[in-house]
């Protein structure tokens, strides 16, 4: 197995003055652009360890809030292209049906791949449901324009016999011809983010690495299991590479410091439903049957414990989030013993992407939670 | 009931009709002269009482939007113009004459592209608080952001009086109210609820029309009435007391009144 470190680059200081709405009305006066500015390379300075730690970097992108400042994904992974020699830099993702240039899209990840020397994971993702207003993307046709993407920005990366035509539904240019060529041949691997079945299917017919992320011990052998049988239909290998898992890691010296570390980056879990409810149904995207029913009787995000019973991700305590197989947390010999029944439960994987740090975790616990992990998992989870 | 509307009726009262390979559920009704209603982008369970007093004074045809409808449109079927053509073509089929084409917000836009185009079939348009044309600076907002706001707030901009009441909402109609907001993104998410080229040719709306506006309406402002009203010479615009952005919804009577002496009067 290898681990990946990810990191949104929370600017936590402004959570407390939001309150209940972190994304897209915020104001950006209560963000401190000199505070911002020390917290950019703290993180950064993290990333960097990853390096000396043999911890692969993972970076994302969200848009318009004060849970992730990372709002374009590429200038991180082009800072640690050059700052780091050794280790993988994956981004996942970035939101090509909210990103209006494709064409771009090829330029960046092309060009980030030949500085890096060929170490770049291209990872390509539908976003979170809030993420089309910032973009003003429409909903109702994101999943046909994801799909247009990732055509022709795989067709821009490996095509190197000068210009082809591109008359698509949502991207038109006559003259594709994408400078430098990639590093890796014939492009770097990609992956998907994946939080259903049907995704699944998709993912696995292409035979993609496929990232579920927080889907816990209820949701991802399902879909794991269908990415195996679209695969094998399809007539890939699905090996144990193509399956990556997002979870929340705190590791400590005693069970109560590797909780306490969880509980911090848990601010990750619980402000992912604090967004004005209008944002997190945008029409369209979710089936009508699942949006009329939410505006009959409005319900609060939840996931799901072992026992099938739910609880509020607003409010879920580390032990809920571990019982989830969301965080693995406590002394690396706990954390070891839950990535491995994890592991087993769900057939096996080959990623694990480690939020190493989240919410107002500081730099001292996260290079002593990195660390130690490096030291004291990591090895046990290689050989996996 | 005139000769053409009772040939109509016997012949096209039915549920699904086929036009260029779109179906369409199209209830007929009424008698008199033609009518053709566009329905708003919600809540179309809460026009029929408008359609029914329509049908008292006219052979009303009243279509479903497709996707609106619940069938997924043709691959290469999501532009206004095509709902335009689309309806266009629904005349000649049916070879309607004389029609008074009546939309409201959304269908008031789908109107005017129609009228733009061709306006041979037409006697008249009767519009309710229409979208479609850009009239404001780049950096107002001729419509408001319905899906940037709050429910509430949302509620309250397009009604007057006690908005909608979602817990009375059967299981189907909370449905269709998610899927009529599916199908305003699909046409309309971008450029938001018009059509840059529209204003350009509003001129050529060469029939009597009709714009009639709820004096409440904060969806889109009365204001924005007047300035469409100025685009097209000869509009009448009538604006209904105590009405939102519906005023065919929440005063019928007095949108009803105002049509029977408005220039589409049957």
């Amino acid at each position: 197995m290898q681990v990946w470190h990810f990191s949104e680059m929370a600017y936590h200081p402004g959570w407390e003055e939001l309150g209940d709405s972190l994304r897209n009305v915020i104001p950006s006066r209560v963000y401190d652009p000199k505070l911002g500015a020390d917290l950019y390379h703290r993180y950064l300075d993290e990333w960097a360890l990853c390096d000396e730690l043999g911890i692969n970097i993972m970076v994302n992108e969200h848009h318009t809030t004060a849970t992730c400042t990372t709002s374009v994904c590429t200038i991180p992974l082009a800072i640690l292209a050059r700052e780091t020699k050794k280790v993988r830099l994956l981004c996942l993702g970035m939101p090509i049906a909210n990103r209006m240039d494709a064409v771009r899209v090829a330029e960046e990840y092309a060009m980030l791949d030949v500085i890096s020397r060929g170490r770049i994971e291209m990872g390509f993702v539908k976003g979170s449901v809030f993420e089309v207003t910032p973009a003003n993307s429409n909903p109702a046709t994101l999943s046909e324009r994801f799909w247009e993407a990732h055509d022709l920005i795989l067709k821009a990366l490996t095509t190197h016999d000068g210009p082809f035509n591109w008359e698509g539904q949502h991207f038109q240019y006559r003259q594709v011809n994408v400078w430098p060529r990639p590093y890796q041949d014939p492009h770097p691997p990609v992956w998907m983010t994946v939080a259903s079945p049907g995704s699944a299917k998709l993912v696995g017919e292409k035979g993609y690495v496929l990232a579920s992320l927080n889907s816990g011990y209820a949701n991802t052998p399902i879909i794991y299991d269908t990415y195996r049988e679209a695969a094998k239909v399809a007539g890939h290998e699905a090996g144990l590479d193509r399956f990556a898992y997002l979870g929340i890691v705190g590791v400590g010296e005693t069970e109560k410091e590797g909780r306490r570390r969880a509980h911090q980056i848990l601010d990750y879990s619980r402000t992912t439903p604090r967004v004005a409810s209008q944002f997190q149904f945008p029409p369209g995207l979710v089936p009508p049957e699942v949006v009329g029913r939410q505006l009959g009787s409005p319900s609060p995000r939840t996931f799901p414990l072992r026992d099938g019973s739910r609880v509020e991700m607003l409010t879920g305590s580390v032990d809920q989030y571990i019982d989830a197989g969301i965080a693995f947390a406590g002394t690396p010999e706990t954390v070891y013993a839950q990535i491995k029944e994890f592991y087993d439960h769900v057939g096996g994987l080959g990623h694990l992407l480690m939020m190493g740090q989240g919410g107002h975790l500081n730099h001292e616990d996260t290079v002593d939670n990195l660390t130690m992990f490096s030291k004291e998992v990591l090895p046990r989870l290689q050989a996996l | 009931m005139n000769q053409q509307a009772t040939e109509y009726e016997s012949k096209y009262f039915m549920d699904q009709i086929s036009v260029g390979g779109v179906t369409l559920d199209l209830e007929v009704q009424g008698s008199g002269p033609p009518l053709l209603y566009l329905h708003a982008e919600h809540y179309r369970h809460l026009q029929q009482p408008f359609i029914d007093r329509l049908a008292e004074s006219w052979t009303v045809h009243a279509p479903r939007h497709p996707g609106f409808d619940g069938r997924t449109p043709p691959e290469d079927f999501r532009r206004i113009d095509d709902l335009a053509y689309l309806y266009l073509d629904l005349m000649a089929q049916l070879d309607l004459n004389g029609v008074t084409v009546a939309g409201a917000s959304f269908g008031g836009w789908i109107a005017l592209e129609m009228a733009v185009r061709n306006v041979s079939r037409l006697s008249a348009l009767a519009l309710m608080a229409p979208v479609g044309a850009r009239l404001g600076e780049r950096d107002e907002r001729d419509f408001a952001d319905l899906f940037a706001l709050p429910e509430a707030e949302s509620a309250t901009a397009l009604f007057a009086g006690t908005p909608p009441d979602f817990a009375t909402f059967n299981e189907d109609q909370l449905t269709a109210t998610a899927r009529d907001r599916q199908y305003v993104a699909y046409y309309a998410w971008k450029p938001y609820l018009h059509n840059p080229a529209l204003a350009r040719w509003l001129h050529r709306v060469a029939v009597p029309t009709h714009l009639i506006w709820g004096a409440k309406d904060g969806f889109v402002s009365p204001g924005y009435g007047e300035k469409l009203a100025a685009r097209m010479p000869g509009a009448k615009l009538d604006v209904i007391s105590g009405a939102g952005h519906y005023p065919q919804i929440e005063r019928l009577s007095d949108t009803m009144a105002a049509l029977r002496a408005g220039p589409c009067a049957p």
